[in-house]
Protein backbone atom coordinates (compact mmCIF):
# COMPACT_ATOMS: atom_id res chain seq x y z
CA UNK A 1 0.00 0.00 0.00
CA UNK A 2 0.99 3.65 -0.78
CA UNK A 3 0.82 4.92 2.42
CA UNK A 4 1.37 2.41 4.96
CA UNK A 5 -0.62 3.16 8.35
CA UNK A 6 2.32 2.97 11.51
CA UNK A 7 3.47 4.72 14.43
CA UNK A 8 6.14 5.98 12.30
CA UNK A 9 3.32 7.78 9.90
CA UNK A 10 1.77 8.53 12.50
CA UNK A 11 5.01 10.82 14.50
CA UNK A 12 5.79 12.02 11.18
CA UNK A 13 1.92 13.91 10.92
CA UNK A 14 2.00 14.89 14.18
CA UNK A 15 4.71 17.30 13.28
CA UNK A 16 2.07 19.03 10.41
CA UNK A 17 -0.90 19.30 12.77
CA UNK A 18 -2.43 16.11 11.32
CA UNK A 19 -3.30 18.39 8.14
CA UNK A 20 -1.12 16.58 5.45
CA UNK A 21 -2.67 12.98 5.77
CA UNK A 22 -2.67 11.74 2.13
CA UNK A 23 -6.76 11.00 1.36
CA UNK A 24 -7.86 7.08 1.97
CA UNK A 25 -8.89 6.64 -1.66
CA UNK A 26 -9.44 7.98 -5.12
CA UNK A 27 -12.15 9.63 -6.39
CA UNK A 28 -12.29 8.50 -10.19
CA UNK A 29 -14.50 9.60 -13.20
CA UNK A 30 -15.89 5.99 -14.24
CA UNK A 31 -14.68 4.47 -17.61
CA UNK A 32 -16.68 3.07 -19.70
CA UNK A 33 -15.90 -0.32 -19.55
CA UNK A 34 -14.99 -2.36 -16.47
CA UNK A 35 -14.26 -5.66 -16.21
CA UNK A 36 -16.86 -6.29 -13.19
CA UNK A 37 -18.53 -3.52 -11.76
CA UNK A 38 -20.30 -4.24 -8.33
CA UNK A 39 -23.39 -1.88 -7.38
CA UNK A 40 -23.51 -1.00 -3.96
CA UNK A 41 -20.59 0.18 -1.69
CA UNK A 42 -21.64 -0.91 1.47
CA UNK A 43 -19.03 -3.23 3.54
CA UNK A 44 -20.05 -6.11 1.85
CA UNK A 45 -19.53 -5.06 -2.02
CA UNK A 46 -16.36 -2.73 -0.79
CA UNK A 47 -15.21 -6.62 0.77
CA UNK A 48 -15.92 -8.37 -2.76
CA UNK A 49 -13.71 -6.02 -4.54
CA UNK A 50 -11.17 -6.40 -2.41
CA UNK A 51 -11.38 -9.95 -2.67
CA UNK A 52 -11.52 -10.38 -6.22
CA UNK A 53 -8.41 -8.28 -6.62
CA UNK A 54 -6.61 -10.47 -3.37
CA UNK A 55 -7.47 -13.76 -4.41
CA UNK A 56 -8.23 -13.92 -7.90
CA UNK A 57 -6.10 -10.79 -9.57
CA UNK A 58 -8.83 -8.94 -10.97
CA UNK A 59 -8.84 -5.44 -10.28
CA UNK A 60 -10.02 -3.71 -13.24
CA UNK A 61 -13.08 -3.21 -11.18
CA UNK A 62 -15.78 -0.88 -10.52
CA UNK A 63 -17.72 -0.18 -7.20
CA UNK A 64 -20.97 1.94 -8.14
CA UNK A 65 -22.54 3.73 -4.92
CA UNK A 66 -25.27 5.74 -4.86
CA UNK A 67 -24.80 7.99 -2.02
CA UNK A 68 -21.26 7.39 -0.32
CA UNK A 69 -19.03 4.84 0.56
CA UNK A 70 -20.48 2.83 3.72
CA UNK A 71 -23.49 4.78 4.26
CA UNK A 72 -26.77 2.27 3.93
CA UNK A 73 -26.99 -0.91 6.63
CA UNK A 74 -23.12 -0.68 6.42
CA UNK A 75 -22.90 2.31 8.55
CA UNK A 76 -26.56 1.64 10.36
CA UNK A 77 -26.06 -1.39 12.22
CA UNK A 78 -25.12 -2.69 16.13
CA UNK A 79 -22.15 -4.32 14.65
CA UNK A 80 -22.63 -7.83 16.45
CA UNK A 81 -20.40 -10.44 15.44
CA UNK A 82 -20.50 -13.66 15.67
CA UNK A 83 -20.58 -17.36 14.09
CA UNK A 84 -22.61 -19.89 16.05
CA UNK A 85 -25.24 -19.93 13.71
CA UNK A 86 -27.10 -23.34 14.09
CA UNK A 87 -27.39 -25.54 10.70
CA UNK A 88 -23.99 -26.54 8.70
CA UNK A 89 -24.58 -24.13 6.18
CA UNK A 90 -24.83 -21.27 7.70
CA UNK A 91 -22.06 -21.93 10.29
CA UNK A 92 -19.20 -22.82 7.70
CA UNK A 93 -20.07 -19.14 6.32
CA UNK A 94 -20.42 -17.28 9.47
CA UNK A 95 -16.89 -18.95 10.85
CA UNK A 96 -15.33 -18.48 7.25
CA UNK A 97 -15.97 -14.65 8.11
CA UNK A 98 -15.09 -15.13 11.81
CA UNK A 99 -12.07 -16.40 10.88
CA UNK A 100 -11.17 -13.22 8.24
CA UNK A 101 -12.05 -10.66 11.10
CA UNK A 102 -9.62 -12.07 13.66
CA UNK A 103 -6.88 -11.18 10.93
CA UNK A 104 -8.84 -7.82 9.60
CA UNK A 105 -7.34 -5.01 10.80
CA UNK A 106 -3.83 -6.60 10.14
CA UNK A 107 -4.73 -7.48 6.59
CA UNK A 108 -5.97 -3.94 5.49
CA UNK A 109 -3.54 -2.02 7.21
CA UNK A 110 -6.42 -0.16 8.89
CA UNK A 111 -7.95 -0.75 12.57
CA UNK A 112 -11.48 -2.80 12.36
CA UNK A 113 -11.73 -2.05 15.77
CA UNK A 114 -12.99 -5.59 16.24
CA UNK A 115 -13.32 -6.71 20.18
CA UNK A 116 -13.78 -10.47 20.83
CA UNK A 117 -15.45 -9.34 24.10
CA UNK A 118 -17.84 -12.02 23.65
CA UNK A 119 -21.61 -12.59 23.21
CA UNK A 120 -24.36 -13.67 25.15
CA UNK A 121 -27.94 -15.16 23.83
CA UNK A 122 -29.95 -15.28 26.49
CA UNK A 123 -32.80 -18.13 27.81
CA UNK A 124 -35.73 -17.23 29.69
CA UNK A 125 -37.61 -20.15 28.85
CA UNK A 126 -37.26 -24.01 29.21
CA UNK A 127 -37.81 -24.62 25.30
CA UNK A 128 -35.00 -21.90 24.36
CA UNK A 129 -32.40 -23.30 26.77
CA UNK A 130 -33.36 -26.48 24.92
CA UNK A 131 -32.37 -24.63 21.86
CA UNK A 132 -29.76 -22.66 22.61
CA UNK A 133 -28.13 -26.41 23.93
CA UNK A 134 -28.81 -28.23 20.73
CA UNK A 135 -27.31 -24.86 18.88
CA UNK A 136 -24.37 -25.06 21.46
CA UNK A 137 -23.45 -28.80 20.19
CA UNK A 138 -24.02 -27.88 16.75
CA UNK A 139 -21.90 -25.83 16.86
CA UNK A 140 -19.06 -27.46 18.48
CA UNK A 141 -19.49 -30.59 15.96
CA UNK A 142 -18.72 -27.86 13.50
CA UNK A 143 -15.46 -26.25 15.55
CA UNK A 144 -16.92 -23.35 16.62
CA UNK A 145 -16.07 -22.59 20.22
CA UNK A 146 -19.49 -22.03 21.85
CA UNK A 147 -20.53 -22.44 25.41
CA UNK A 148 -23.76 -22.49 28.28
CA UNK A 149 -23.86 -20.56 30.65
CA UNK A 150 -26.06 -20.58 33.74
CA UNK A 151 -27.72 -18.20 34.93
CA UNK A 152 -25.08 -17.61 38.42
CA UNK A 153 -22.03 -17.69 35.80
CA UNK A 154 -23.92 -14.73 34.08
CA UNK A 155 -24.06 -12.74 36.93
CA UNK A 156 -20.87 -12.86 37.72
CA UNK A 157 -19.38 -12.22 34.45
CA UNK A 158 -22.05 -9.57 33.87
CA UNK A 159 -22.67 -7.72 37.49
CA UNK A 160 -25.35 -5.59 36.79
CA UNK A 161 -28.00 -7.55 34.60
CA UNK A 162 -30.88 -8.92 36.35
CA UNK A 163 -30.90 -12.79 37.12
CA UNK A 164 -33.11 -13.01 39.98
CA UNK A 165 -36.32 -15.07 40.05
CA UNK A 166 -38.74 -12.84 39.89
CA UNK A 167 -37.84 -10.90 37.27
CA UNK A 168 -40.94 -11.12 34.73
CA UNK A 169 -39.32 -12.94 31.64
CA UNK A 170 -36.32 -14.97 34.67
CA UNK A 171 -33.01 -15.68 32.93
CA UNK A 172 -32.48 -19.33 33.03
CA UNK A 173 -29.07 -19.31 31.21
CA UNK A 174 -27.79 -18.70 27.78
CA UNK A 175 -25.13 -19.46 25.05
CA UNK A 176 -21.57 -17.88 25.42
CA UNK A 177 -19.52 -18.00 22.64
CA UNK A 178 -16.33 -15.86 23.58
CA UNK A 179 -14.71 -15.46 20.04
CA UNK A 180 -17.22 -13.24 19.25
CA UNK A 181 -18.09 -9.35 19.81
CA UNK A 182 -18.21 -5.96 17.78
CA UNK A 183 -16.46 -3.94 15.20
CA UNK A 184 -16.18 -0.31 14.30
CA UNK A 185 -18.64 -0.21 11.82
CA UNK A 186 -17.24 2.62 9.61
CA UNK A 187 -13.42 1.34 9.88
CA UNK A 188 -14.69 -1.84 8.04
CA UNK A 189 -16.03 -0.31 5.05
CA UNK A 190 -13.06 2.17 5.06
CA UNK A 191 -10.44 -0.10 5.75
CA UNK A 192 -11.61 -2.55 2.81
CA UNK A 193 -11.99 0.88 0.78
CA UNK A 194 -8.67 1.69 0.99
CA UNK A 195 -7.34 -1.38 0.31
CA UNK A 196 -9.67 -2.18 -2.79
CA UNK A 197 -8.62 1.28 -4.11
CA UNK A 198 -4.93 0.86 -3.77
CA UNK A 199 -5.22 -1.96 -5.44
CA UNK A 200 -6.88 -0.40 -8.34
CA UNK A 201 -10.67 -0.58 -7.96
CA UNK A 202 -12.07 2.73 -8.54
CA UNK A 203 -15.04 3.42 -5.94
CA UNK A 204 -17.44 5.49 -8.27
CA UNK A 205 -19.76 7.50 -5.30
CA UNK A 206 -22.69 9.55 -6.35
CA UNK A 207 -23.30 7.48 -9.19
CA UNK A 208 -27.02 5.11 -9.11
CA UNK A 209 -27.33 2.89 -10.78
CA UNK A 210 -30.89 3.04 -12.67
CA UNK A 211 -30.76 0.24 -15.34
CA UNK A 212 -29.01 -2.73 -16.11
CA UNK A 213 -28.69 -3.54 -19.34
CA UNK A 214 -28.52 -7.13 -21.33
CA UNK A 215 -28.66 -8.48 -24.29
CA UNK A 216 -30.41 -11.22 -24.74
CA UNK A 217 -30.31 -13.12 -21.42
CA UNK A 218 -26.43 -11.90 -20.53
CA UNK A 219 -25.96 -8.78 -18.52
CA UNK A 220 -23.67 -6.17 -20.64
CA UNK A 221 -23.02 -2.94 -17.95
CA UNK A 222 -25.46 -0.59 -16.66
CA UNK A 223 -27.14 2.33 -16.67
CA UNK A 224 -26.07 4.91 -14.23
CA UNK A 225 -26.73 8.89 -13.78
CA UNK A 226 -23.62 9.63 -14.32
CA UNK A 227 -23.29 7.56 -17.65
CA UNK A 228 -23.47 4.10 -19.18
CA UNK A 229 -20.84 2.25 -17.98
CA UNK A 230 -20.56 -1.64 -19.63
CA UNK A 231 -18.75 -4.40 -18.06
CA UNK A 232 -18.33 -8.53 -18.60
CA UNK A 233 -20.02 -8.80 -15.72
CA UNK A 234 -21.98 -7.54 -12.67
CA UNK A 235 -22.60 -8.20 -8.99
CA UNK A 236 -25.71 -6.60 -7.07
CA UNK A 237 -25.03 -5.38 -3.43
CA UNK A 238 -27.24 -3.43 -2.09
CA UNK A 239 -29.16 -5.16 0.48
CA UNK A 240 -32.48 -3.12 1.22
CA UNK A 241 -32.98 -2.56 -2.64
CA UNK A 242 -32.01 -5.62 -3.92
CA UNK A 243 -35.50 -6.20 -5.00
CA UNK A 244 -35.68 -2.34 -7.09
CA UNK A 245 -32.39 -3.72 -8.64
CA UNK A 246 -33.78 -6.91 -9.50
CA UNK A 247 -37.01 -5.38 -11.20
CA UNK A 248 -34.14 -3.21 -13.17
CA UNK A 249 -32.94 -6.96 -14.16
CA UNK A 250 -36.36 -8.64 -15.00
CA UNK A 251 -36.48 -11.17 -12.34
CA UNK A 252 -37.86 -11.85 -8.91
CA UNK A 253 -36.59 -12.21 -5.26
CA UNK A 254 -37.87 -13.37 -2.54
CA UNK A 255 -36.93 -10.53 -0.37
CA UNK A 256 -39.13 -7.81 1.56
CA UNK A 257 -37.82 -4.65 2.56
CA UNK A 258 -38.38 -3.52 6.19
CA UNK A 259 -36.85 -0.56 8.09
CA UNK A 260 -35.08 -1.71 11.31
CA UNK A 261 -33.94 0.65 13.71
CA UNK A 262 -31.00 0.92 16.62
CA UNK A 263 -30.55 3.71 19.06
CA UNK A 264 -27.35 4.80 21.38
CA UNK A 265 -27.16 6.08 24.56
CA UNK A 266 -25.95 9.25 26.75
CA UNK A 267 -21.68 8.17 26.93
CA UNK A 268 -21.52 6.36 30.34
CA UNK A 269 -18.29 4.87 32.03
CA UNK A 270 -17.44 1.56 31.30
CA UNK A 271 -20.38 -0.24 32.48
CA UNK A 272 -20.85 -3.67 30.17
CA UNK A 273 -17.91 -5.67 28.57
CA UNK A 274 -19.87 -7.69 26.48
CA UNK A 275 -22.77 -8.40 23.88
CA UNK A 276 -25.92 -9.41 25.64
CA UNK A 277 -28.60 -10.60 23.25
CA UNK A 278 -32.23 -11.48 24.45
CA UNK A 279 -35.04 -12.57 21.40
CA UNK A 280 -37.54 -13.60 23.75
CA UNK A 281 -37.45 -9.93 25.57
CA UNK A 282 -36.27 -8.56 22.18
CA UNK A 283 -33.57 -6.73 22.48
CA UNK A 284 -29.26 -6.35 22.49
CA UNK A 285 -26.85 -3.97 23.90
CA UNK A 286 -23.70 -3.93 23.27
CA UNK A 287 -21.40 -0.91 24.97
CA UNK A 288 -19.09 1.38 22.62
CA UNK A 289 -15.68 2.74 23.11
CA UNK A 290 -16.83 6.23 23.14
CA UNK A 291 -19.43 5.10 26.66
CA UNK A 292 -22.73 4.94 24.39
CA UNK A 293 -25.17 1.70 25.16
CA UNK A 294 -25.91 0.45 21.44
CA UNK A 295 -29.05 -0.45 21.50
CA UNK A 296 -30.39 -2.60 18.52
CA UNK A 297 -34.47 -3.14 18.07
CA UNK A 298 -37.32 -5.00 16.50
CA UNK A 299 -38.36 -4.47 12.56
CA UNK A 300 -41.38 -2.77 11.42
CA UNK A 301 -43.75 -5.62 10.09
CA UNK A 302 -44.51 -3.68 7.05
CA UNK A 303 -42.78 -3.53 3.79
CA UNK A 304 -40.50 -0.04 4.26
CA UNK A 305 -38.22 2.17 2.04
CA UNK A 306 -38.40 4.85 4.88
CA UNK A 307 -35.04 4.73 6.52
CA UNK A 308 -36.76 5.53 10.01
CA UNK A 309 -38.79 3.14 12.35
CA UNK A 310 -41.89 3.43 14.20
CA UNK A 311 -41.90 4.89 17.18
CA UNK A 312 -43.79 1.63 18.96
CA UNK A 313 -40.93 -0.23 18.21
CA UNK A 314 -38.48 1.80 20.25
CA UNK A 315 -40.57 1.63 23.06
CA UNK A 316 -40.66 -2.19 23.08
CA UNK A 317 -37.12 -2.27 22.97
CA UNK A 318 -36.35 -0.02 25.89
CA UNK A 319 -38.72 -2.05 27.85
CA UNK A 320 -36.60 -5.45 26.96
CA UNK A 321 -33.56 -3.78 28.04
CA UNK A 322 -34.97 -2.34 31.15
CA UNK A 323 -36.01 -5.85 31.95
CA UNK A 324 -32.23 -6.76 31.74
CA UNK A 325 -30.64 -4.14 33.43
CA UNK A 326 -33.01 -2.11 35.51
CA UNK A 327 -29.70 -0.15 36.31
CA UNK A 328 -30.63 1.71 32.29
CA UNK A 329 -33.81 2.95 33.26
CA UNK A 330 -32.43 6.16 33.96
CA UNK A 331 -30.41 6.64 30.55
CA UNK A 332 -30.89 9.33 28.46
CA UNK A 333 -31.20 7.95 24.85
CA UNK A 334 -29.10 10.71 22.55
CA UNK A 335 -29.77 9.28 18.82
CA UNK A 336 -31.92 6.92 16.76
CA UNK A 337 -32.25 5.75 13.08
CA UNK A 338 -32.87 3.68 10.59
CA UNK A 339 -31.86 1.12 8.14
CA UNK A 340 -33.71 -0.74 5.38
CA UNK A 341 -32.87 -4.67 5.86
CA UNK A 342 -33.43 -7.45 3.40
CA UNK A 343 -35.35 -10.23 4.97
CA UNK A 344 -35.96 -13.95 3.12
CA UNK A 345 -38.56 -16.84 4.14
CA UNK A 346 -35.68 -18.78 5.52
CA UNK A 347 -33.63 -15.56 6.74
CA UNK A 348 -30.82 -16.88 5.27
CA UNK A 349 -29.53 -14.44 2.52
CA UNK A 350 -28.82 -15.36 -0.95
CA UNK A 351 -25.24 -15.33 -2.71
CA UNK A 352 -25.07 -16.57 -6.41
CA UNK A 353 -25.91 -16.60 -9.62
CA UNK A 354 -29.27 -14.84 -11.11
CA UNK A 355 -31.82 -15.88 -14.17
CA UNK A 356 -29.41 -13.49 -16.36
CA UNK A 357 -26.06 -14.54 -17.28
CA UNK A 358 -22.97 -12.92 -15.90
CA UNK A 359 -25.25 -11.25 -13.54
CA UNK A 360 -24.79 -12.73 -9.81
CA UNK A 361 -26.69 -11.20 -6.55
CA UNK A 362 -25.57 -10.83 -2.75
CA UNK A 363 -28.61 -10.07 -1.05
CA UNK A 364 -31.26 -11.39 1.70
CA UNK A 365 -28.73 -10.54 4.94
CA UNK A 366 -31.33 -9.11 6.22
CA UNK A 367 -31.13 -7.93 10.14
CA UNK A 368 -27.58 -9.84 10.57
CA UNK A 369 -25.01 -9.42 7.67
CA UNK A 370 -22.41 -7.03 9.55
CA UNK A 371 -20.79 -10.02 10.84
CA UNK A 372 -20.30 -11.41 7.47
CA UNK A 373 -19.01 -8.37 5.35
CA UNK A 374 -15.64 -10.35 5.30
CA UNK A 375 -17.07 -13.99 4.05
CA UNK A 376 -19.54 -12.59 2.15
CA UNK A 377 -16.96 -10.55 -0.05
CA UNK A 378 -14.81 -13.68 0.07
CA UNK A 379 -17.56 -15.84 -1.25
CA UNK A 380 -18.62 -13.32 -3.88
CA UNK A 381 -15.78 -12.37 -5.36
CA UNK A 382 -14.81 -15.77 -6.05
CA UNK A 383 -18.72 -16.19 -7.21
CA UNK A 384 -17.63 -13.66 -9.95
CA UNK A 385 -14.47 -14.15 -11.07
CA UNK A 386 -14.74 -18.03 -11.39
CA UNK A 387 -18.85 -17.72 -12.48
CA UNK A 388 -19.80 -20.73 -10.16
CA UNK A 389 -19.66 -20.37 -6.29
CA UNK A 390 -17.91 -21.25 -3.67
CA UNK A 391 -18.60 -24.44 -2.16
CA UNK A 392 -19.54 -22.55 1.25
CA UNK A 393 -21.74 -20.02 -0.81
CA UNK A 394 -23.35 -22.77 -3.56
CA UNK A 395 -26.19 -23.92 -0.60
CA UNK A 396 -26.98 -20.03 -0.48
CA UNK A 397 -28.69 -20.17 -4.15
CA UNK A 398 -31.35 -18.31 -5.32
CA UNK A 399 -32.47 -21.93 -6.45
CA UNK A 400 -33.19 -22.87 -2.92
CA UNK A 401 -36.72 -21.89 -3.14
CA UNK A 402 -37.26 -24.05 -6.33
CA UNK A 403 -35.73 -26.86 -4.83
CA UNK A 404 -37.15 -26.77 -1.47
CA UNK A 405 -33.59 -26.54 -0.26
CA UNK A 406 -33.67 -24.21 2.39
CA UNK A 407 -31.33 -23.10 5.74
CA UNK A 408 -34.47 -22.18 7.61
CA UNK A 409 -32.14 -20.07 10.45
CA UNK A 410 -35.01 -18.63 12.07
CA UNK A 411 -35.18 -21.11 15.06
CA UNK A 412 -31.51 -20.01 16.16
CA UNK A 413 -31.11 -16.14 14.72
CA UNK A 414 -34.59 -15.22 15.63
CA UNK A 415 -35.25 -11.56 14.65
CA UNK A 416 -32.25 -10.23 16.58
CA UNK A 417 -29.07 -11.27 15.10
CA UNK B 1 -45.44 5.81 12.87
CA UNK B 2 -48.94 6.51 10.78
CA UNK B 3 -52.45 6.01 10.82
CA UNK B 4 -54.57 3.31 8.79
CA UNK B 5 -58.39 3.92 8.23
CA UNK B 6 -60.04 0.81 9.57
CA UNK B 7 -63.34 0.13 7.21
CA UNK B 8 -65.21 -0.93 10.02
CA UNK B 9 -63.73 1.27 12.95
CA UNK B 10 -62.11 4.45 11.33
CA UNK B 11 -58.63 5.84 11.49
CA UNK B 12 -56.87 4.36 14.52
CA UNK B 13 -52.79 4.00 15.37
CA UNK B 14 -50.98 1.87 13.18
CA UNK B 15 -49.86 0.14 16.07
CA UNK B 16 -53.50 -1.82 16.27
CA UNK B 17 -52.86 -3.74 13.20
CA UNK B 18 -50.73 -6.60 12.23
CA UNK B 19 -49.18 -6.63 8.96
CA UNK B 20 -50.38 -9.38 6.78
CA UNK B 21 -48.55 -8.93 3.41
CA UNK B 22 -48.33 -8.61 -0.21
CA UNK B 23 -52.48 -8.21 -1.48
CA UNK B 24 -54.16 -10.45 -4.35
CA UNK B 25 -51.84 -13.37 -4.40
CA UNK B 26 -53.93 -15.79 -5.54
CA UNK B 27 -53.51 -19.34 -4.00
CA UNK B 28 -53.20 -21.72 -7.46
CA UNK B 29 -56.41 -23.59 -8.37
CA UNK B 30 -54.49 -26.63 -9.20
CA UNK B 31 -51.11 -26.42 -7.58
CA UNK B 32 -49.87 -30.24 -8.89
CA UNK B 33 -50.27 -28.52 -12.56
CA UNK B 34 -47.43 -25.87 -11.73
CA UNK B 35 -44.32 -26.62 -12.28
CA UNK B 36 -41.65 -26.31 -9.44
CA UNK B 37 -40.53 -22.90 -10.36
CA UNK B 38 -44.56 -21.38 -10.53
CA UNK B 39 -44.47 -23.17 -6.97
CA UNK B 40 -41.51 -21.49 -5.73
CA UNK B 41 -43.10 -18.27 -7.54
CA UNK B 42 -46.39 -18.29 -6.00
CA UNK B 43 -45.07 -19.19 -2.04
CA UNK B 44 -42.39 -16.61 -1.82
CA UNK B 45 -41.62 -14.26 -4.17
CA UNK B 46 -42.70 -10.98 -4.16
CA UNK B 47 -43.06 -7.44 -6.30
CA UNK B 48 -41.39 -5.74 -2.99
CA UNK B 49 -41.45 -2.14 -5.07
CA UNK B 50 -39.84 0.72 -3.70
CA UNK B 51 -43.67 3.05 -3.96
CA UNK B 52 -46.71 1.75 -4.22
CA UNK B 53 -47.65 -1.19 -2.55
CA UNK B 54 -50.48 -3.29 -2.65
CA UNK B 55 -50.53 -5.12 0.90
CA UNK B 56 -52.65 -6.51 3.51
CA UNK B 57 -53.59 -5.54 6.97
CA UNK B 58 -56.01 -6.76 9.38
CA UNK B 59 -57.20 -4.93 12.84
CA UNK B 60 -55.84 -7.29 15.13
CA UNK B 61 -56.47 -4.78 18.50
CA UNK B 62 -59.89 -3.74 17.08
CA UNK B 63 -62.84 -5.58 14.78
CA UNK B 64 -60.36 -8.33 13.57
CA UNK B 65 -60.97 -7.88 9.82
CA UNK B 66 -58.51 -7.99 7.13
CA UNK B 67 -58.49 -5.59 4.45
CA UNK B 68 -56.45 -4.40 1.71
CA UNK B 69 -54.13 -1.09 1.45
CA UNK B 70 -52.41 0.70 -1.48
CA UNK B 71 -49.63 2.30 0.66
CA UNK B 72 -46.47 4.15 -0.40
CA UNK B 73 -43.15 1.95 0.84
CA UNK B 74 -41.37 5.17 1.22
CA UNK B 75 -43.59 7.96 2.62
CA UNK B 76 -45.63 5.42 3.78
CA UNK B 77 -49.03 7.48 2.68
CA UNK B 78 -51.77 5.57 2.26
CA UNK B 79 -53.69 6.39 -1.31
CA UNK B 80 -56.71 3.77 -0.31
CA UNK B 81 -58.02 1.32 1.86
CA UNK B 82 -61.24 -1.10 1.03
CA UNK B 83 -62.10 -4.85 1.41
CA UNK B 84 -61.04 -7.85 -0.27
CA UNK B 85 -63.62 -8.93 -3.01
CA UNK B 86 -64.72 -5.84 -3.87
CA UNK B 87 -63.07 -5.11 -7.43
CA UNK B 88 -62.26 -0.84 -7.04
CA UNK B 89 -58.89 -1.34 -5.99
CA UNK B 90 -56.81 0.43 -8.64
CA UNK B 91 -54.91 -1.65 -10.73
CA UNK B 92 -55.23 -4.39 -9.17
CA UNK B 93 -56.60 -7.86 -10.37
C1 LIG C 1 -30.36 -1.12 12.86
C2 LIG C 1 -29.59 -2.27 12.30
C3 LIG C 1 -28.88 -3.11 13.16
C4 LIG C 1 -28.16 -4.19 12.66
N1 LIG C 1 -27.41 -4.92 13.53
C5 LIG C 1 -26.59 -5.91 13.06
C6 LIG C 1 -25.70 -6.59 13.94
O1 LIG C 1 -25.62 -6.30 15.14
N2 LIG C 1 -24.92 -7.57 13.42
C7 LIG C 1 -24.97 -7.92 12.10
O2 LIG C 1 -24.28 -8.85 11.72
N3 LIG C 1 -25.78 -7.25 11.24
C8 LIG C 1 -26.59 -6.25 11.68
N4 LIG C 1 -27.41 -5.57 10.80
C9 LIG C 1 -27.46 -5.97 9.38
C10 LIG C 1 -26.28 -5.40 8.61
O3 LIG C 1 -26.19 -4.01 8.81
C11 LIG C 1 -26.45 -5.66 7.10
O4 LIG C 1 -26.82 -7.00 6.84
C12 LIG C 1 -25.14 -5.39 6.36
O5 LIG C 1 -24.51 -4.23 6.83
C13 LIG C 1 -25.42 -5.28 4.88
O6 LIG C 1 -24.26 -4.79 4.24
P1 LIG C 1 -24.30 -4.45 2.71
O7 LIG C 1 -22.95 -3.99 2.34
O8 LIG C 1 -24.88 -5.61 1.98
O9 LIG C 1 -25.41 -3.30 2.61
P2 LIG C 1 -25.34 -1.70 2.72
O10 LIG C 1 -24.32 -1.25 3.67
O11 LIG C 1 -26.74 -1.23 2.92
O12 LIG C 1 -24.82 -1.30 1.28
C14 LIG C 1 -25.64 -1.31 0.13
C15 LIG C 1 -25.29 -0.10 -0.68
O13 LIG C 1 -25.95 -0.16 -1.93
C16 LIG C 1 -26.24 1.16 -2.32
N5 LIG C 1 -27.27 1.17 -3.37
C17 LIG C 1 -28.59 0.86 -3.26
N6 LIG C 1 -29.21 1.03 -4.45
C18 LIG C 1 -28.27 1.43 -5.34
C19 LIG C 1 -28.29 1.76 -6.73
N7 LIG C 1 -29.43 1.72 -7.45
N8 LIG C 1 -27.13 2.14 -7.32
C20 LIG C 1 -25.97 2.21 -6.61
N9 LIG C 1 -25.89 1.90 -5.29
C21 LIG C 1 -27.03 1.51 -4.66
C22 LIG C 1 -26.70 1.81 -1.02
O14 LIG C 1 -26.63 3.22 -1.08
C23 LIG C 1 -25.75 1.20 -0.01
O15 LIG C 1 -24.62 2.01 0.27
C24 LIG C 1 -28.16 -4.47 11.26
C25 LIG C 1 -28.87 -3.64 10.40
C26 LIG C 1 -29.57 -2.54 10.90
C27 LIG C 1 -30.30 -1.65 9.94
ZN1 LIG D 1 -61.42 -2.33 12.59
Amino acid sequence: MKNRYSIFSLARNALSHHENWDRAWRSPEPKSEYDVIIIGAGGHGLATAYYLAKEHGITNVAVVEKGWLGGGNTARNTTIVRSNYLYDESAHLFEKSLKLWEGLSRELNYNVMFSQRGVYNLAHTLQEERDAKRRINANRLNGIDSEWVDARQIKAEVPYIDTSSNARYPILGGSLQRRAGTARHDGVAWGYARAADAAGVDIIENCEVTNILRDGGTVTGVETTRGTIRARKVGIVVAGNSGVLAEMAGFRLPVESHPLQALVSEPVKPILDTVIMSNAVHGYVSQSDKGELVIGAGIDAFNGYGQRGSFNIIEETIAAIKEMFPIFSRMRMLRHWGGIVDTTPDATPIIGKTPVDNLFINCGWGTGGFKATPGSGWVFAHTLATGEPHWINAPFSLDRYTTGYLVDEHGAAGVAH
Amino acid sequence: MFQIDCPWCGPRDQQEFAYAGEAAIKRPENPASLSDAEWADYLFMRTNPRGRHHEQWRHVHGCGQFFDVVRDTVTYRIESVDVPGRPALGDAS
